[in-house]
């Protein structure tokens, strides 16, 4: 049975729109104009227990909106979702007993306290027992390397130590179900690299389910499997995150030494030349003209090394987000 | 101790903890509050002078004794219903997106609300002790006499109903930012309409009817003039007892008109702020 369930949820706002200029400042005194914006639209999906789920699209697609329905933070304008069998907006006890939310850019430590203060606050709202909410806090600040930085204000951690912290309290209570918006936004490689490997492992061992928004591809290809793609509030693709290459792109990538220091001059003929580093060069092939296609290199030209992969995810769904509304499959997908 | 106490100890806890972590700023800030009643004693003395020969000078039934005892009355009542930066910081969390962490944590805002800002008057009565007692200390000629116990527990009663009414009536103004998003001018006139109906600049009983009939049934007196007015013995018991259910059935009022705002509040909340 699903832990998610969403279905045909849609959150419209009405925003406010104003001219520029005094007179239209003056005149939105009296008189407004108001558009309405979709930010969801239909959307529907399923995720079961113990998944790990990336939910990606381009700002203002629609995932954080997404999100905060579940979270129970605003009410839908129409549709359904239960998480862990409760309608997320009734805001049930029970509910937020089992899950968290962690808003990368959003804290809910206190700013001037050490982050163990805010950690006994949640013993208690949580009703965490003593000696389990110790094992927990050792268990947790060790994995994320930070037991020596729990009597240290706030304020006076990095933002990468803030996050850990976050992270920290936000899994005390040990949810079932944990929302995760952007939790590496403006982290270094070193603290992306540590949240993800902590992510990874926990979700594994507590069989923890997980709906992840980010816009750094590698947090994605290494937490996550499955992928949700929303664009303009409606859901363009639910599925494999490998498959994401394979249904939207229909071109690989070749890559070529050659012998010596030039590139041939013709070497446009044989594909897109995406990256020219002489002697090295890569190129983007149709799938199906691979075999060929190389056939004729190796045949054409001294050729050192040769490499034939995949588009890179992050451009793959960079392509797919700048098409906007029209994500349809490449022509020719397999 | 159930856990809903344990929760509301620990905010408190908490929150004492946090109000010490800039303790020269507060102690400095708690200090500073001191300066308005020395000007308002030196500012009466000169009207009292004005008007008449000193100390036998009685404008509106207050002698100039009568009015320092009770300006320092209403700075100690204000001390309790006073309540900087609620009503902004909730329309900051509401603005902002912080307060999110009040909707997805089974924890109730108001309650934490609460809490907290009791933190921060225990933090600034213990701070504020010895300079309020050295004041009544120096001032203490002006008292006529020493109040019985039943006004003293009357006070004591006025001085919660001030704190909560003024807690409720800040935070309901916090919670019109779902709708307004910002209020600081709604702040800046609650801070000029309280000064004046609260008794704050001048005692209520010297407005002439029907003017002071329609202040004294708004809830603004509570953070004041009550306060002062019941050590000031200028209600018998049996009135003391009135004033007091009155100040309860506005703190009712108040919670449901919270509650009311806030559930109504969320419903069209929008979680801005990313």
């Amino acid at each position: 049975m699903p832990i998610i369930e969403v279905c045909n949820l849609a959150k419209h706002y009405h925003v406010y729109q104003k001219r520029a200029g005094r007179l239209a400042s003056l005149s939105g005194l009296f008189r407004r104009e108001y558009k309405q914006v979709r930010a969801v639209r239909d959307v529907s999906f399923q995720i079961e227990r113990g998944e790990m789920v990336a939910f990606l699209g381009p700002n203002g697609a629609g995932k954080t909106t997404t999100l905060k329905l579940l979270s129970g933070l605003i009410y839908p304008t129409s549709g359904t979702a239960t998480v862990l069998g409760f309608v997320p907006w009734q805001r049930d006890n029970a509910y937020r007993k089992r899950f968290s939310l962690v808003m990368g850019q959003k804290n809910q430590l206190w700013w001037d306290l050490p982050a163990q203060e805010s950690f006994i606050l949640h013993r208690e709202i949580y009703a965490i027992d003593h000696a389990q909410f110790q094992r927990r806090l050792d268990e947790l600040t060790d994995l994320l390397e930070v037991r020596s930085l729990v009597r240290q204000p706030v304020r006076e951690l990095s933002l990468g130590e803030r996050m850990r912290m976050e992270l920290i309290a936000a899994l005390l209570h040990s949810p079932e179900v944990l929302f995760l918006d952007e939790p590496t936004i403006g982290l270094d490689v070193v603290s992306q690299r540590k949240v993800q490997g902590f992510l990874r492992h926990y979700q594994v061992e507590q069989q923890m389910t997980v709906l992840l928004t980010s816009h750094y591809m590698k947090d994605v290809e290494a937490l996550c499997r499955r992928a949700v793609i929303i664009n303009e509030g409606e859901i363009k693709h639910d599925g494999p995150l490998a498959e994401i290459i394979d249904r939207f792109s229909s071109v690989k990538q070749i890559q070529l030494q050659f012998a010596g220091s030039e590139i041939p001059a013709d070497i446009e003929r044989f594909g897109r030349v995406v990256e020219r580093i002489p002697p090295r060069v890569k190129l983007e092939v149709p799938r199906q003209e691979i075999p060929k296609v190389l056939a004729a290199l190796l045949d054409r030209y001294t050729i050192e090394d040769v490499g034939v992969q995949e588009r890179p995810l992050e451009e793959v769904i960079a392509e797919l987000f700048i098409r906007k509304g029209s994500v349809a499959p490449d022509q020719g997908d397999s | 101790m159930s856990p809903a106490l344990r929760i509301k100890w620990c905010i408190l806890r908490t929150s004492i903890a946090e109000r010490l972590a800039y303790r020269g700023d507060f102690a400095f800030a708690t200090l500073v509050r001191f300066l308005p009643i020395v000007t308002q004693v030196f500012l009466w003395g000169a009207i009292y002078k004005a008007t008449g020969p000193g100390d036998t000078t009685v404008i509106n039934s207050y002698t100039y004794g009568d009015m320092v005892a009770y300006s320092l009355l209403v700075m100690v009542g204000r001390a309790f219903s006073s309540m900087p930066g609620l009503t902004t910081g909730i329309a900051r969390d509401i603005r902002d997106g912080t307060i999110k962490k009040f909707l997805i944590q089974p924890i109730d805002m108001l309650d934490y609300l609460f809490w907290h800002r009791v933190a921060h008057k225990l933090v600034y009565y213990v701070i504020a002790f010895v300079p309020f007692a050295l004041v009544f200390w120096l001032c203490g000629n002006y008292f006529r006499s020493w109040p019985d116990n039943v006004t003293l527990i009357g006070w004591g009663l006025s001085l919660v109903l001030a704190f909560m009414i003024g807690f409720l009536i800040e935070s309901l103004m916090g919670l019109v930012a779902f709708w307004f998003l910002e209020v600081s001018s709604l702040v800046f006139v609650y801070m000029l309409a309280s000064y004046f109906l609260s008794g704050h600049m001048l005692p209520l009983d010297w407005l002439p009817s029907p003017a002071s009939d329609v202040i004294r049934l708004l809830p603004f007196k509570y953070l004041a003039f009550v306060p002062a007015a019941v050590l000031l013995n200028k209600y018998d018991h049996q009135q003391l007892l009135i004033e007091l259910s009155l100040g309860f059935g506005w703190v009712i009022v108040l919670y449901f008109l919270n509650r009311l705002a806030l559930a109504r509040g969320l419903r069209r909340y929008s979680a801005y702020g990313g």
